[in-house]
């Protein structure tokens, strides 16, 4: 593990993104059981190919039952200062409920160890603010403007563990298998940049949604003037962050249903929705028409966590699934599970003789692959945008003369 | 009192007398009275040449050729040529020097100091021979969000509450701008109207107003309603795909627009409801919109007048305060903001303005997408540049900077054969376009026109998927504003501050 840069990158490498090949895992059960983080560490840690020792984390939810009404911060701090900063921060925009180190294997050897820590947190009320919407506020505050600090995660009952190390040593050093989640990411990067920071380790987070990806975004100009029209900041030197702020964008604030953001994400091209009846081409062509920016472009695979309110996980591909994505379900049905690589399937089969798969496909390009807590596979990722959607339209795109 | 001094001719027609084989065919397509046959041989008087190229093009023989006139002023760094003949026209006639297409000083190209990103390694690029790479578009104003409204009882069933505005979908993100009848001929227009249907795109109309016979290409046309109303009715209103009221045109900002009675023939006085012959000098402004609320009022009976079916925009030229100008516009209700930028072009106008007056489309594009961004508009509006677009390069890098849509107009004139001979004003060009005479307008064949426009966008549109491809972009919506895939290599890096746009090398 690179024991430095932990809250930014070193200032020479600030005017650039950093650019990666990545690994991506995650399940969750169906029927809300939590279990250790051993299975998800497994399945990261075999995609050796795809990283190179310079960034992993994991993204774990249902693991604070005790505190799950609240939000838990999940910090990293350079200083002692930088914390007492940020909870004195915290402390005045609403109630710390607890406050404590997230416990790590910390090695004694080394001198500069970054400062992790947790907080469970009720935002003080107010009458023109969701109380989502502070919280989106503080962590763009705390990000961008208390130095030597960065927010980790910040969604209820779940948490982000990240830095810079190989998969099985970020998995080691906060000592994962002692979680307990319904739902788990794992992501292990191969960055071009060589410090890599612990902040920009995958998954993303903000609020509920958690972002692994494998990929870059080539449409980040696009989608990043987007969102700044929204307040959202895109400070961390890595195009992950605006998949996240999408998906807080049009799930959260544009409550638009899960499977209509990822048609927003990924729309169908063109060519396929003049194959579709009128009513279909008006919806799809609704989204294209007002979500033009919001659509991301270039190869990616990415895994999205989301609880808001039934926790899902989402598995989606660029348009010409440059990026490898792969789904399974277990043989009991109750789990699903996302790689980019078979190979981790492989090694939870041949781990355990009495598991196996039930079956094992290849999600198809652009094309959402949902698992939801209590409902199952909701999509495939198989069947076409708007298939088994009862989608009805009362407005819809006027079309003009030209249509 | 004309106290006229003479000039030195720009160019001389050369004719190879070897070569020419007396047939006066040049005679009769110089427009300009520049040639002659004095019953031995062909002669010119080449104070009156414009270099047009029509003779030389037309010659069976192969016989002429114009050069520029090799006589030579004093050399002066300061006071050129060009600084000297205004001086000389102006002391010549005491008035107001027109003139015609685009600014023709030579100031440094933005768009040529902007480069192009492209992809290695770490994100593949992608074939446009092989891959769909989509460049269809939508115009119109679109909501902030779209409402669905999910089913309690079933997971799956979501019904979209929101209600479009009008929007059409175009087959490029390219206009052909507006160029009147009047300052173009008939078959002109034709050509041009045809071309943008059979591209699906679409074409200005300019403020001449809309002869009926083009009401049938009315889905690929933008009327636009100017200060001198020319033209405009309700068959006007109630033929095009949009509206646009023009406050100001790239070549003249703060000016009108001006039609040389020359140019009005008896067509032009129908479809622009004018007495024939008489100079169409449009107010310089709108003289029912002295501020900003007027606009919107003219919007919204634009709007009312034709049922709401339409998206009604602005069209701008590009000055000092176009950002906070633009954001008055969008929240004042337009659907479409266009903007014009300095070197667009015109059939006529005062120098002064058309050299002077204005600012870079480059720039004002920048400032004008950042500013609505703030506001939290861009997204709904449809953000049309012009002025001026050349070629496909300045297509991609307006894009890329923050329009929805390049306009241009001079490259669609030059496709159909125009020199740029910079006499549009004048209505003798030799090339049937920028005229109204009869038997020059004869001269330009309007499939064939239509054709070559078709050509040229088709190749435009060609090169842009290339570029994307490159990109590693699929659809050209992630193009848009995406100042991240653009570097800037010119010499001033404030520029490059002002654009949003890394320096080569960052």
């Amino acid at each position: 593990m690179r024991w430095e840069n932990y809250t930014s990158l070193p200032e020479q490498y600030r005017n650039q993104r950093v650019f990666d090949g990545c690994g991506i895992s995650g399940f969750i059960n169906i029927d809300g059981s939590r279990v250790s983080g051993d299975k998800v560490i497994d399945m990261i840690s075999i995609l050796k190919e795809r990283e190179n020792g310079l960034g992993a984390g994991f993204a774990a939810y249902g693991i604070y039952p005790k505190y799950k009404d609240y939000y838990a911060f999940h910090f990293l701090f350079d200083t002692i200062a930088a914390k007492t900063n940020t909870l004195h921060y915290l402390g005045n925009n609403g109630t710390i409920i607890a406050s404590e180190a997230i416990p790590t294997n910390t090695p004694t050897n080394i001198d500069n160890p970054p400062i992790i820590w947790r907080a469970f947190f009720d935002p003080k009320k107010s009458n023109n603010l969701e109380p989502d919407e502070i919280i989106l506020k503080i962590v763009m505050e705390i990000n961008a403007n208390i130095n030597n600090a960065f927010v980790m995660s910040s969604g209820k009952d779940m948490g982000v563990f990240k830095g810079n190390g190989w998969s099985h040593e970020i998995a080691d050093f906060y000592m994962i298998s002692g979680y307990n989640a319904y739902m788990w990411l794992a992501h292990s990067r191969f960055p071009t940049n060589t410090p890599g920071w612990w902040g920009g380790a995958h998954p993303f987070n903000l609020l509920n949604c958690s972002v692994i990806h494998n990929g870059e975004i080539t449409s980040y100009g696009t989608n990043q003037r987007y969102l700044s029209s929204y307040g959202y900041k895109c400070t961390l030197f890595t195009d992950t962050e605006v998949i996240a702020y999408l998906f807080d964008l049009l799930c959260r604030k544009h409550k638009l249903p899960l499977s209509i953001a990822t048609m927003a994400l990924a729309p169908p091209l063109y060519d396929e929705i003049e194959k579709l009846d009128k009513k279909d081409q008006i919806i799809l062509k609704s989204i294209r028409a007002t979500y033009r920016s919001a659509m991301l472009n270039g190869p990616f695979s990415i895994v999205v966590g989301y609880s808001n309110p039934v926790p899902t996980m989402i598995g989606l591909t660029d348009r010409k699934k440059l990026r490898p994505l792969v789904a399974a379900i277990s043989d009991d049905e109750n789990t699903i599970y996302m790689s980019s690589e078979e190979a981790s399937f492989k090694r939870l089969t041949s781990s355990n003789n009495n598991f196996s798969m039930k079956e094992i496909w290849h999600p198809k390009s652009g094309t959402a692959t949902i698992a939801m807590l209590g409902k199952g596979l909701v999509r495939n990722g198989l069947e076409p945008s708007l298939m088994k959607l009862k989608s009805k339209y009362e407005g819809g795109l006027v079309n003009g003369n030209c249509a | 009192m004309a106290i006229v001094h003479e000039i030195l001719n720009y160019f001389k027609v050369e004719i190879n007398r070897e070569q020419c084989k007396k047939c006066k065919r040049c005679v009769n397509h110089c427009s300009y009275g520049v040639l002659s046959f004095n019953g031995e041989k062909i002669v010119s008087d080449d104070q009156k040449c414009v270099a047009c190229q029509r003779c030389a093009v037309m010659c069976p023989g192969n016989a002429i050729r114009i050069v520029q006139n090799e006589s030579f002023l004093p050399p002066h760094g300061n006071y050129t040529r060009k600084i000297r003949n205004i001086i000389w026209a102006q002391s010549g006639d005491g008035g107001v020097l027109l003139a015609a297409t685009g600014n023709d000083r030579p100031i440094r190209s933005i768009f040529d100091d902007l480069l192009l990103d492209a992809c290695q390694v770490t994100n593949p690029s992608i074939d446009p021979l092989r891959e769909k790479i989509e460049t269809k578009i939508f115009f119109g104003r679109r909501p902030e969000k779209l409402t669905f409204v999910s089913d309690q009882d079933d997971l799956e069933g979501v019904s979209l509450k929101t209600k479009l505005m009008p929007n059409f979908e175009m087959d490029m993100p390219i206009m052909v701008g507006h160029m009147s009848l009047g300052s173009i001929s008939y078959n002109a227009c034709h050509a041009i109207y045809k071309a943008a249907k059979e591209l699906n795109i679409v074409a200005g109309t300019g403020e001449g107003g809309l002869h009926p016979d083009f009401f049938e290409y009315a889905p690929n046309i933008i009327t636009e309603v100017a200060s001198g109303r020319f033209g405009v009715d309700l068959n006007y209103l109630h033929n095009a795909a949009a509206l646009e009221i023009k406050i100001g045109q790239g070549a003249k900002p703060g000016h009108g627009g001006h039609l040389p009675g020359e140019k009005v023939s008896s067509l032009i006085s129908q479809t622009r409801m004018i007495p024939k012959g008489s100079d169409a000098l449009s107010p310089y402004p709108h003289h029912d919109i002295y501020s900003i609320e007027d606009l919107a009022q003219l919007i919204a009976a634009l709007k009312e007048a034709t049922r709401y079916k339409v998206p009604v925009g602005v069209k701008i030229a590009a000055v000092h305060n176009s950002a906070p100008i633009a954001v008055g516009i969008v929240r004042g209700g337009a659907d479409f903001l266009t903007l014009d930028g300095f070197r667009g072009g015109t059939g006529a106008a005062p120098r002064i303005i058309r050299n002077h007056a204005g600012i870079p489309i480059e720039l004002a594009i920048a400032a004008v997408d950042e500013r609505l961004r703030q506001e939290g508009l861009r997204d709904q509006v449809t953000l049309i540049a012009g002025g001026s677009i050349r070629y496909s390069a300045d297509l991609i890098k307006a894009i890329a900077l923050g329009a929805d849509i390049g306009m241009c107009a001079m490259p669609v004139l030059i496709a159909m054969g125009c020199r740029v001979c910079q006499q549009c004003f004048r209505g003798l060009c030799s090339w049937g376009i920028a005229t109204q005479q009869k038997y020059l307008v004869k001269r330009l064949d309007v499939d064939i026109a239509k054709n070559r426009i078709k050509n040229l966008f088709h190749s435009w549109n060609e090169e842009l998927k290339e570029v994307l491809g490159a990109m590693g972009i699929d659809s050209v919506e992630s193009l848009r504003s995406n100042r991240d895939r653009l570097r800037y290599i010119g010499p001033n890096p404030h520029i490059a501050e002002i654009l949003g746009v890394k320096h080569a090398g960052e």
